[in-house]
């Protein structure tokens, strides 16, 4: 079912406002999980091709899933329902610091929920990997293995990684479709 | 001192250019950030950057919105204004129009062998920053302990992950994850 523009902004504002420590499990868990929109192979494909732009990837992602269903209205109200609750959040919680100057309580709300936003990540992660684990494990684990070494544990420059893997990978699945 | 209107203009062409560079999300972009409002500008102190950095992170939403309380540091609510869209419209503009590319290609077979072709890179990159947010979030065994409890709801069950989140920040504020002030 196409969504709605208005349904296209309430749905990027709850993953603006619920995003802790990551927006991205909640980008897959409103639109895969709950509302249906895309399929996991299109949440895939679509946080794939947002990668390979510049700019945040939460905000390429509303972009496109906004302009797939409705066009230039639906990619603005997109954005603007995840701008707009942060945006709010964000200057409420500066001015608060700004005017008593502690984050000691801020601190240890954080520490619990940086190591459940961690966990949120590693489950997306299993998520989007059983589509591939399903239908074509070995031929993507040499790549699979190498964006993670390069990323993970080299910190090599995202965009650098992107280059140098993506042709390869591409010639392989174009070779073994052949 | 630069007049309100310059530092308004400064924000938004510098971090439109700088969205501009940043694959991948905002913290390839901290290093520079830190040095135009630290060291250049003298919006912020170096402590108060760090604390900034920590509230952009606790707060729900992109975690790119640091700049706009770098923005409302250098020049009030509008300069906060002008740095999120600064940061937001130029990257969002550049992606409309690649998708409407991509999307005259919907059709086409290789357009699919590309897609399936780039899915192992992404899911490596995505485990790559799950990877990297675990290391740098889970110090000790009660944390990891939430980080797994959460993994295993979230892959298990279909739980809103609101409340898993809820559960730990009330664990974390409880002091029971065994933080330090230092």
């Amino acid at each position: 079912m196409r969504p709605r523009t208005r349904d296209l902004f309430g749905a990027f504002m709850t993953i603006s406002v619920s995003a802790f420590g990551g927006a991205l499990p909640w980008a897959r868990f409103v639109m895969v999980e709950k509302r249906h929109w895309l399929s996991d192979v299109e949440f895939n494909d679509v946080l794939a091709f947002c990668q390979f732009l510049p700019g945040p990837n939460i905000v390429n992602i509303a972009i496109v899933v906004g302009a797939r269903f409705r066009g230039p209205l639906g990619a603005s109200a997109a954005l603007f329902g995840l701008l707009l609750p942060a945006f709010c959040i964000v200057v409420t919680l500066g001015a608060l610091y700004s005017a008593y100057g502690r984050l000691d309580s801020l601190r240890d709300l954080f520490t619990g929920i940086a190591a459940a936003a961690a966990g949120l990540i590693v489950a997306m992660t299993e998520k989007m990997a059983l589509p591939l684990v399903r239908r074509r494990a070995l031929t993507s684990l040499p790549f699979f293995s190498a964006a993670f070494i390069m990323v993970g544990l080299l910190n090599w420059p995202l965009g650098w990684v992107l280059l140098c893997l993506a042709p390869m990978s591409i010639a392989a699945r174009w070779w073994s479709k052949r | 001192m630069k007049g309100p209107f310059e530092t308004l203009w400064f924000l938004a062409v510098h971090f439109a250019i700088l969205s501009l560079l940043a694959f991948g999300g905002a913290n390839t972009i901290i290093p520079e950030i830190h040095r135009q409002a630290v060291d250049v500008a003298h919006w912020t102190s170096n402590t108060e950057f760090a604390d900034l950095f920590a509230i952009a992170q606790a707060a729900p939403g992109p975690n790119t919105l640091i700049v706009t309380l770098i923005g409302w540091y250098a020049a009030g609510l509008m300069g906060a204004v002008v740095a999120t869209l600064a940061m937001c419209v130029p990257a969002a503009l550049l992606t409309y129009a690649a998708n409407r590319l991509w999307e005259r290609f919907n059709e086409a077979s290789w357009r699919i062998t590309v897609q399936e072709g780039l899915m192992p890179v992404t899911v490596g990159i995505v485990a790559a920053s799950a990877f990297i947010l675990i290391r740098a979030t889970v110090h000790g065994l009660p944390q990891l302990a939430v980080a797994s409890a959460t993994t295993l709801v979230s892959c298990t069950t279909r739980i809103n992950p609101i409340w898993t989140l809820a559960a730990a920040a009330i664990l974390g504020l409880s002091g029971l994850l065994g933080v330090s002030h230092g």
